[in-house]
């Protein structure tokens, strides 16, 4: 029986000629991952489980971005034991925070996930590295702590969605609107326990920024994972930031999808989620007046190079409405530093926003931009949940950094096809 | 093993954050999280929920974050198993792992009630609704799920294959 990317690659972990879905399987892993939140659960179950040593320093990245600088006294506590793991252990990737990045831009960027690779991370937007044509995925602190000692992780093999993509999105469609367009489609759990692979001569006309964010997102379908097949601009980027060996995979011929869809990218419109679910779209057309009182540009599903130069092009030279808070967070050090020599942060900065060191922060609500009762913002971060980013009253709209900084220069939801 | 209790209903679609939100994750303390859990969809519930109550959801329970709070702050606050239509993946697995019984039963799930008084065969996977005098069955588990059931969860199950 045909098999598709993802359980190909399952396959291969797993030591098997074959698998199909809703097999049980234990497969070798190529990279355990967590974070300051998810890891010091992991660390305690981790030796409750009788671990000693992690079952390969190069393969485990511990991140501390998601309270990080130290947001009060218990989250400096919670990094201090991991950290104090992290080096006892002899971890090769853990990134203190002059470093450091949000785990899922830093860790293709350092080159520690290329296609093949099967990754789990105590978050669950590991799905990310489906981007690089790996298989990854969220997990808890406990799985992650089975991970870090013995290197597999129990799955049941999904089965997958197909999304072809074809044509060329217009201008100020990103891969956010094209994520959130799908999601609006399916819906949240339209994609749960399954893959979402992804294929399609419109892939060529994605960069690997875009595809990153429309990885990221496939939790927010439910998926399993999303995975983008391999191509030139894949290999290209694994070429530019690691020196390890990867493997492709491709679907065979045959191979059983659930369902298919065609995707003509041109015919996609600038698309937002509305409160509160990722699957509450409307494109930009429909919007009414909306005031907002925030904008919030970064995270892992947004914080990338692409993403900043989106929305400098609309920034600069505008002014950010006097009603409007807008905070910038490059995902890591080195898109930070890559902003300023760009001149990007110059334009935000004289635009009337704040820039801020990388952090998980403000997306979850944890800290570096909080909403107060009532408050309104527009925020390229990935879920807009009750209480996601603060007040259980306040209201979260998922769009692209373009909408976003179109957003802040008029302080009510805006097209940026009318900024520019 | 059985479990009786009241039941608090929710509809589709709860997510990890309102089942804890993540202002209170600077820290793993099953006892503090406890006083937080559900408290953005129903600010009662830490103070409502009782020793052996059970949580009835319907599509997608626990979506979102991987938070092992989650299934964690549910446990402590005494919730002896959760019945939903349908989990999403994470939650499932972390529900396993750690311990908290879950139960997918889309019968269950939509006539269940708030208040209604429910017992638990967890051998049988019956779920015997004494407020309604109705019985509904649960999915059976598969048998991977089993064994991390038998050894209360995937700590002693690795112990046991370290």
């Amino acid at each position: 029986m045909g098999m598709t990317m993802t359980q190909k690659i399952l396959a291969e972990h797993a030591n098997l000629k074959e698998v199909v879905p809703d097999q049980f399987i234990e497969a070798d892993l190529d990279m355990v991952l967590g974070n300051d939140i998810t890891a010091p659960v992991a660390i305690k179950e981790f030796f409750k489980m009788g671990g000693k040593d992690v079952f390969h320093k190069e393969k485990v990245a511990l991140v501390p971005d998601h309270f990080t600088p130290n947001k009060d006294i218990k989250s400096a506590e919670q990094c201090k034991y991991m950290r104090e793991f992290a080096y006892d252990k002899d971890i090769k990737n853990y990134f203190e925070i002059g470093e450091m990045g949000i785990e899922h831009a830093l860790l293709p960027e350092k080159g520690l996930v290329v296609a093949g690779d099967v990754v789990i991370g105590a978050d669950s937007h590991t799905c990310t590295y489906g981007a690089l044509g790996a298989f990854s995925t969220g997990v808890g602190s406990t799985d992650m702590a089975a991970g870090m000692a013995r290197g597999k992780c129990w799955f049941k093999v999904p089965s997958a969605i197909k999304f072809e993509l074809t044509g060329k999105p217009n201008k100020f469609v990103s891969g956010k609107d094209i994520i959130l367009h799908i999601i609006g489609k399916i819906g949240v759990d339209g994609a749960r326990y399954k893959s979402m692979e992804f294929m399609g001569d419109g892939i060529a006309n994605l960069s690997m920024d875009d595809r990153f964010t429309i990885a990221n997102m496939a939790i927010e379908a439910g998926a399993k994972n999303g995975i983008f097949i391999v191509d030139d601009r894949t290999r290209a980027y694994i070429q530019n930031h690691s020196t390890r060996e990867f493997k492709e995979y491709t679907p065979d011929a045959d191979a059983i999808y659930d369902e298919e869809y065609t995707i003509d990218l041109a015919t996609i419109r600038p698309t937002l989620s509305f409160p509160y679910s990722p699957d509450n779209t409307r494109t930009i057309d429909e919007v009414e007046d909306i005031e907002i009182d925030q904008i919030v540009i970064g995270s892992c599903t947004n914080g990338r190079i692409d993403d900043l130069r989106a929305a400098a092009e609309i920034l600069k030279g505008n002014k950010i409405d006097r009603k409007v808070r807008a905070i910038i967070f490059p995902a890591t050090q080195k898109i930070y530093l890559q902003a300023i020599e760009e001149g990007l942060i110059k334009i935000f900065i004289e635009a009337g926003a704040i820039v801020s060191t990388p952090t998980c922060g403000p997306c979850l609500g944890g800290h570096m931009g909080i909403l107060a009762e009532g408050e309104r913002a527009v925020a390229t971060t990935n879920r807009n949940f009750v209480g996601r980013m603060g007040h259980a009253k306040s209201e979260v709209y998922l769009a692209s950094p373009a909408i976003a900084a179109a957003s802040a220069i008029t302080g009510k939801i805006t097209n940026p096809e009318d900024i520019i | 093993m059985k479990a009786k209790g009241k039941v608090f209903k929710y509809g589709d679609n709860v997510d990890t954050d309102v089942i804890i939100p993540a202002r209170y994750l600077s820290t793993g303390d099953p006892k503090e999280l406890r006083k937080h859990c559900m408290e953005d969809i129903d600010k009662d519930f830490a103070k409502n929920v009782e020793e052996g109550d059970i949580i009835v959801g319907r599509k997608n329970f626990g979506c979102g974050s991987s938070r092992e709070h989650a299934p964690i702050a549910i446990k402590a606050s005494g919730v002896s198993c959760v019945i939903a239509e349908t989990f999403a993946r994470i939650f499932y697995r972390n529900s396993f792992n750690v311990g908290l019984p879950i139960i997918e039963s889309s019968e269950a799930a939509k006539k269940i009630e708030k208040d209604d008084e429910l017992e638990i065969d967890f051998q049988t996977g019956e779920i015997r609704n004494l407020t309604k005098n109705e019985i509904y069955k649960g999915q059976p588990y598969p048998e991977f799920i089993q064994k991390i059931i038998e050894n209360e969860g995937l700590v002693n199950y690795v112990k046991s294959n370290l």
